[in-house]
Parts: structure tokens; C-alpha cells; sequence
């Protein structure tokens, strides 16, 4: 265990070396850039690739095939960069191929600009790409989770052959906080289906094509079925001063820091609020909201996002109209201060 | 519509299981077909270089998508075009290991154009077949880049022209005029000599990877007789006498045998020094902080700004790593992107006992500002009571407010005194120090050797730290 104040989007790179990546394909752009330069500077000295490809498609098709020999690679960009991996997200997942890629969200849509947002929420957590698959997504809200949560998301990659993305914004990658690293992962479960080059491995393949309809079907309720267990078992987030809460304040990321903060003061003030943060967004706490819905002092949930509202979809979808169910957001890389969320908490609450 | 590869080589699986139906013995692919040919040529020569074992062959998007039925190898199906990137990923991950990019003219020359380019130009050790019948196959004779002015295919029902679609495009000619590639050669597919060319071809690019010489690129002229809505013999006649006019065979670069074998060979570190290597060194990242605990009267919300280049975000680094190292929670966020490289820069710092909730600082506690117009900006917005540190030297203005303490500072001059502009930034750390009970001047001064990267600068810096810190003591007084 080693103590260092660090950048979140360094913080990835050593998780993600110390969780056994050693292949980092990338191509640069704000404000996920420290990522590749992290990686440029510690891959080779452990013995691993960096490349920076001609593209955001080359890039994560370099992770495809770094993937299919079995190997823990990753990829990262953000919003503009990420919409151009859609392609290579939706092999992977159809291939099953386990990898890590990262997406520091950036204001949108189109080339917008380098100021943190959380609009790839839709497209991160519901696919995105073409076909019935869905990607692992966990959010980390400081650098020391930009670590965990990245080492976290290739074991979640590996146990259930399925790519998994790290999505922050552009706060969290900038943001240098202390960061306890642990030690280096050093067993990892072997990969029977992974294509080595060697003899016994001859008769694997790594493909996402199925010409029949009956077996591309069974293929993805096959795929389905994973989703599943993946939701029964690997659903995380945290819960804050929930007990006698009267209003639930939801929030992810960067968001959630805020939010933290708006409690406490609101709290001060006699204001029983609380905060749920889903830490996986998929699998997403739908099942925990579902309960806090039924219980009697929740009175509403409100929904905090750097979005046009994109995670409160899903919010209400699991509130299923059992309580109200409010939203506030910014756009554009505008980032609410801690007085707005108290005044915007307040707000809602009187509309109820 | 099958036909069988003849004298099955051991390079293809004995059955075809993967493949669809009843026929675990023929290909897929139409009578008359370049591909069969190609696939048998490939094989024979993966199995008498005694290599089949090691080849990892990545199928493309096309009429091969299915060449993985086949090939008694590792096999990897790519996205469309993709095919050279997914062979860079294996090859970097496995470099003992014989990779095969197998592509069409539309993967590869269309779709795939930047992909192939720039495997080519990396010199990726891997080996490329380009399958060129001018014609989209799969999707329904379709024109490709490849297809020749005036010929009819269903997106070109009047004739490939020049007007709407351009010439043809000549891809080996491409790949053999960049530097990295060591083999380029473009073969056809249409009578006994050119195919036996052709298999002489295919050796020579799979003996290059195995003697790790690097990139080499071999098209070939094939037969599409159902895109061409010919007969067999028809389409080999046809290669002959026009498609081979527009794509002159030869070889167009072999500096196989100039170059050294590349060194390939991966060194992955022992787990026991990953740690260290990543600047993950306990010895160095642990640090005692006993004996030096200082209790911070309130939580400290900084705001640090100025012009790029004045040291803005570095100041605001080493506020944070000071508060670190007297375990106080932390968090430190920039300005980013071009405003930053451009000219102004701030930061935000936040230094408190408790977990910091938002790391952003829309009111602070301290302002330091480096230039004119961030005092200009940010003065509104500091906490009543709290506090301005300026650079006298460089803003000759004074804040107008009087509900918070001001401190002016001569930065750049004792900064220049010293001998260095770009230290201006320590003496106002070390004024905090003197000034302020949030920052004990011991611990500062044994944090700051530990933090600064440049070993040479750390006698300066510390000068111009305890000028700043003299300063600070005087002004609290």
C-alpha cells in the first residue's frame, strides 16, 4: 500500500497496471489525455504495450485483438472519441472479449467542448452500439476510485467475458487527490477460450458473427441471462444519511461529491435529506430504489445530473411511480455549486 | 455452388464443423472462386514452414468472414476494415505468433483504408493477403475501390466513371511506397504459372514473419465469377487480359533481405517490482508525519490564479501535498484545456479535516493572485473575513474590498533578487507559511525537497521559501 497525490485519470493507469493490464491502445483527446500520456510512461517499463493508434476505431480494435489472446488491455477517451468506439463496444460484446475502456465524459453534442457533462450516460450504459448487449459501467467520484473502480472493472470484465467501462467526467479525471494504491494483482483465473498461437488453442475462435437465426437467438439470451446474474451480483452503491430521509438525492460521479456536501448543509438546516449514488451504473440499484420507494418517510427522490436527464430514466423506471420523482441539471460543462443544489434541493422539495 | 480446396492441406481443420448445414467438407465459396485457391496456398505454406500450430488468422468482413471454418489456426473474426488493427493487438500481445490479416478489396481498400495504412506504416511483423476482384462479392456485386472504369456492377449499373466514382485505387502500389513495409508484391489467380508465382508469393511473406522482418503485403488478382456474372474460365480470361492492365503485377518492394530481424521479445516485469517501477515506491511515496501535526483553525478553501506558466496549478500541487503529509483530506482541481495553454490558469484546493465533499471552490477562504485581472475576477468572491495574497510586483491595483485581509506581496522581485522569475510562486508559499496558522513552516520545509522534481532547484527554492516566509511573520505582525 502506497499513499500518493495523484490525477484521477493517472490514478486509472496505475490501477489499471497494478490489476495486470499490460496493453494500452489509445488516441489523444481532452480531457482524457493523461490517461494515454500515464500509460505511455509506466507500459513499457512493466513490460507492456502502449500504442497510439491512427484512430479511436483502430484503437479499440487493437484492444479486440490484445483481448482475444487473453491478455488484460484497455482503452480510454472521451465523449467524441467514445462515439467513435461504439463499433469495436459492440463486437466486443458480442465476441464476449473482457477488456477495460475508460470514457472521461466531456460537454456535447458534436464537438462541444472539453468542460465535464455526463451525457454519455444513454450511450454508455444502454449499449450504444447495435445489437442486445450492454457493457459493465462503474462510476467512480475520486481519484482513489478512478483506482479501485478501474481494478475493479477488469476482474467484473474477466469474470463475465464482457467489456466494462469506467465512466467519469472530466472533474474527476482532472481532480489530483491521495490515492492508496494497493499491491499488484498477481493470480488471474485462466482464459480456455482465449487464441494464443498455440496448438491446444486451435480450435478457439473469437467472432460475433452467428448466420443462423436460432442460434444467434440462443447467443443472446444467452447474453441476457448474463446481464442478469451480473445485476443479482455485482450491483454497488453507497448510501448517506438515508435512515429518516424524507428526500432522496441521487447523483453519480462528480455529482454525488456535490450532493454529499448539499446533505450535510441541508441537514444543518433541519432538512432530512439523503443520498443514494449508484456506484455501478450497470448493473444499476433499481432494486434498492424500488425498496426505498415503498418505505413511508421517503416522501420523493430528486436526481442530480451534468445532463439533460439521462440516469433518471431509470431512476423512475425503478421508482415505478410509488413516489415522485424530481430532476435538476446543467449541460454544457456547467457545474452546479454547492448553494445552487441547496436551493434547487429546496425547490423541489416544495413542489411535492 | 461449393467447392472443394483439393489435397486438403493440415493448415484447415480435417471437417468443417463450424460451417452451417450438412457439407462439413467443401468451402462456402462459389465455383471458380480466387479465395479457395488462396486459402490452400496459405495453408500449405503455414504447414510446410511448420508454423500452422502458431498462426492466429484474422478473418475480415467480406466473402472470407468465414475463413475461420477453415483455417486449423487460432482464429479472430474482425469488424469490417478492422481486420490490420485487431492483427496489431495480437501480434504486440503474442509476438511469437504467425498473424494473418486476410481481406477483400472493400475491407481493405474502402472501409479499412486508415487501418491498413497504418499497419503498414508501423511495419506491424504481420503479414497481409489482399483479396482484389474489383468487386463487392458478399454484399451483392457491389462496386469497390478496385472496381475499373466502365464496370458494371449494382451500384455502378451504367459503369464505373470517372466523373462520380475516380480511378481505381492501387493499394500495393500505396503500401509499397511508404517506408516500413519489407515485402510488397501484387500476384493473380488465372492460369498454372501465375498461381505458381502466387504460391511462391504467400511463402515469402509468411517466412518474413517468421524471420521477424516485418510488414509484407501481398495482393492478389482473384477471380469473383458470380460478381462478374462470368464463367470460371471466362473470369481467369478476364483477369488476364483486363484487370491485370490496370493492376501490373511484379514486385513492388522487398527489402526482406536487407533488413535485421526485428527484436520482438517482451520483458514483462516480476510482479514484486510492478510497484516500484510504476513509481509506486513505499520509501519513497511514505512519509513521517509524526511529531509534526498542526491542527488547521478552519477548513481551507484556496483559489490560486494567474497567467500560464507563473507556477498557478504547481503552487496549488504543493499546498496539497503539504496538507497530505499532515493528514489533512485533500483535493486539488485545474482549469483545463486551451485556456489553460493559452494564458490564464487557476486552481482550486481545498485543504480539510473532514472528506471533502465538492473539490470546487466557489468561495474561498484565500485568493492568491498572480496577475491583474484574477484579482479583478475572483475578489468579489471571497468569504467575508477571509484572505487576498497578491503579487505587488506585477498588479498595481489594490483590492477594494475591506471586510477581508489583504497581503501584498513583492513576488517577482524577490523572486528575481534570487535569480529565478519562475520562483515567485515559493515566495508566496512561504508567506502563507509565516503568515497563516494553516501551514506549519517545518513541515513545509520538509515536505518541499521530497515534492520538487528538479534536485538543483530545491537550494533555491528553499531560499526564496524562507525570504517568503520572513516576509509573512513581518506582515502578521
Amino acid at each position: 500500500m502506497a499513499k500518493q497525490f495523484v490525477k484521477g485519470n493517472e490514478a486509472i493507469v496505475k490501477g489499471a497496471i497494478l490489476a495486470g493490464c499490460r496493453a494500452y491502445y489509445g488516441y489523444p483527446i481532452t480531457p482524457a489525455s493523461e490517461i494515454a500520456h500515464a500509460a505511455a510512461l509506466y507500459m513499457p517499463l512493466v513490460g507492456g504495450t502502449f500504442l497510439q493508434a491512427e484512430s479511436e476505431i483502430a484503437a479499440i480494435n487493437m484492444v479486440y485483438g490484445a483481448a482475444g489472446t487473453g491478455i488484460r488491455a484497455m482503452t480510454a477517451s472521451s465523449s467524441p472519441g467514445f462515439s467513435l468506439k461504439q463499433e469495436g463496444m459492440s463486437y466486443l460484446a458480442g465476441a464476449e472479449l473482457p477488456c477495460v475502456v475508460v470514457d472521461i465524459m466531456r460537454g456535447g453534442p458534436g464537438l462541444g467542448n472539453i468542460a465535464p457533462e455526463q451525457s454519455d450516460y444513454n450511450q454508455v450504459v444502454k449499449g450504444g452500439g447495435h445489437g442486445n448487449y450492454k457493457n459493465i459501467v462503474v462510476a467512480p467520484n475520486s481519484a482513489q476510485e478512478m483506482c479501485d473502480l478501474t481494478m475493479l472493472a477488469f476482474d467484473l470484465a474477466d469474470k463475465y467475458r464482457n467489456p466494462a467501462v469506467v465512466l467519469a467526467d472530466g472533474f474527476i479525471g482532472q481532480m489530483m487527490e491521495p490515492v492508496d494504491f494497493p499491491d499488484p494483482v498477481t493470480e488471474f483465473a485462466e482464459k480456455k477460450w482465449a487464441v494464443r498461437g498455440v496448438d491446444g488453442d486451435r480450435m478457439n475462435l473469437i467472432s460475433s458473427i452467428e448466420l443462423d437465426p436460432d442460434d444467434l437467438e440462443r447467443h443472446n439470451k444467452k447474453l441476457q441471462r448474463k446481464y442478469e446474474i451480473i445485476l443479482n451480483n455485482e450491483t454497488r452503491f453507497e448510501e448517506y444519511r438515508l435512515d429518516d430521509a424524507d428526500f432522496i438525492v441521487m447523483g453519480y460521479g462528480i455529482v454525488s461529491r456535490m450532493v454529499h456536501t448539499a446533505v450535510d448543509q441541508l441537514r444543518i438546516e433541519g432538512v432530512k435529506v439523503g443520498m443514494l449514488r449508484p456506484i455501478t451504473l450497470m448493473p444499476f440499484p433499481s432494486k434498492r430504489i424500488a425498496e426505498l420507494a415503498t418505505l413511508d418517510h421517503v416522501k420523493a427522490f430528486s436526481v442530480i445530473e451534468l445532463s439533460n436527464g439521462q440516469m433518471v430514466d431509470d431512476v423512475r423506471l425503478a421508482v415505478n411511480g410509488a413516489k415522485p420523482v424530481e430532476f435538476y441539471g446543467r449541460m454544457g460543462g456547467n457545474v452546479p455549486s454547492i448553494q445552487e443544489l441547496v436551493h434547487e434541493i429546496k425547490r423541489m422539495m416544495r413542489v411535492l | 455452388m461449393s467447392v472443394k480446396i483439393l489435397g486438403k492441406s493440415k493448415g484447415f481443420y480435417d471437417t468443417y464443423e463450424r460451417r452451417p448445414g450438412s457439407n462439413k467438407e467443401q468451402t462456402h465459396y462459389c465455383p471458380g472462386c480466387g479465395h479457395g485457391i488462396l486459402h490452400k496456398l496459405i495453408a500449405e505454406a503455414l504447414t510446410e514452414y511448420g508454423v500452422a500450430e502458431n498462426c492466429i488468422f484474422v478473418s475480415p468482413v467480406g466473402c472470407s468472414v468465414f475463413a475461420y471454418y477453415y483455417f486449423n489456426a487460432g482464429n479472430i473474426q474482425a469488424a469490417h476494415g478492422r481486420a490490420p488493427a485487431v492483427a496489431t493487438g495480437v501480434k504486440r500481445a503474442l509476438p511469437e505468433s504467425i498473424v494473418i490479416s486476410y481481406q477483400g478489396d472493400g475491407d481493405l481498400a474502402a472501409i479499412g483504408g486508415n487501418e491498413i495504412l497504418h499497419a503498414a506504416n508501423r511495419g506491424e511483423s504481420i503479414t497481409v493477403f489482399f483479396v482484389n476482384n474489383a468487386i463487392y462479392g458478399m454484399t451483392g456485386g457491389q462496386m469497390a475501390p478496385t472496381t475499373l472504369i466502365g464496370q458494371k456492377t449494382t451500384t455502378t449499373p451504367y459503369g464505373r466513371t470517372l466523373q462520380n466514382e475516380g480511378y481505381p485505387i492501387r493499394m500495393a502500389e500505396i503500401i509499397a511506397s511508404l517506408e516500413s513495409p519489407v515485402y510488397v508484391e501484387r500476384v493473380m489467380l488465372a492460369d498454372t504459372r501465375s498461381k505458381n508465382a502466387a504460391r511462391k508469393a504467400v511463402r515469402r511473406g509468411i517466412k518474413n514473419q517468421i524471420e521477424k522482418k516485418g510488414f509484407s503485403f501481398i495482393e492478389v488478382l482473384s477471380t469473383c465469377p458470380t460478381g462478374w456474372k462470368m464463367s470460371a474460365p471466362q473470369a481467369e480470361d478476364w483477369i488476364k487480359s483486363t484487370l491485370v492492365k490496370n493492376f501490373p503485377l511484379g514486385v513492388l518492394k522487398d527489402i526482406a533481405l536487407q533488413v535485421e530481424p526485428l527484436d520482438l521479445s517482451k520483458h514483462l516485469a516480476a510482479p514484486g517490482r510492478v510497484s516500484k517501477l510504476i513509481g509506486l515506491d513505499e520509501e519513497k511515496v511514505k512519509f513521517d508525519t509524526s511529531a509534526m501535526k498542526l491542527n488547521p483553525q478552519i477548513d481551507q478553501e484556496i483559489k490560486i490564479a494567474g497567467f500560464g506558466g507563473q507556477g498557478v496549478l504547481s503552487l496549488g500541487v504543493w499546498l496539497s501535498e503539504i496538507g497530505m503529509r499532515e493528514d489533512l483530506q485533500v483535493s486539488w482541481i485545474p482549469s483545463y484545456g486551451p485556456e489553460m495553454r493559452g494564458g490564464t490558469a487557476n486552481c482550486h484546493v481545498k485543504l480539510s479535516r473532514d472528506p471533502i465533499g465538492s473539490p470546487l471552490v466557489t468561495h474561498p477562504t484565500v485568493l492568491i493572485a498572480m496577475n491583474r485581472p484574477s484579482l479583478e475576477k475572483f475578489e468579489d468572491d471571497v468569504i467575508e473575513g477571509g484572505a487576498i495574497l497578491w503579487d505587488a510586483s506585477l498588479i498595481d491595483i489594490e483590492p477594494k474590498r475591506n471586510d477581508i485581509v489583504k497581503i501584498p506581496i513583492p513576488a517577482t522581485d524577490i523572486a528575481n533578487e534570487l535569480g529565478n522569475t519562475r520562483i515567485s510562486n515559493v515566495v508566496i508559499l512561504g508567506v502563507l507559511a509565516g503568515f497563516s496558522d494553516f501551514l506549519d513552516p517545518l513541515v513545509v520545509q520538509r515536505v518541499l525537497p521530497i515534492i520538487f522534481k528538479k534536485r538543483h532547484l530545491i537550494e533555491i527554492n528553499l531560499k526564496a521559501f524562507q525570504r517568503g516566509l520572513e516576509l509573512g511573520r513581518e506582515l502578521s505582525q
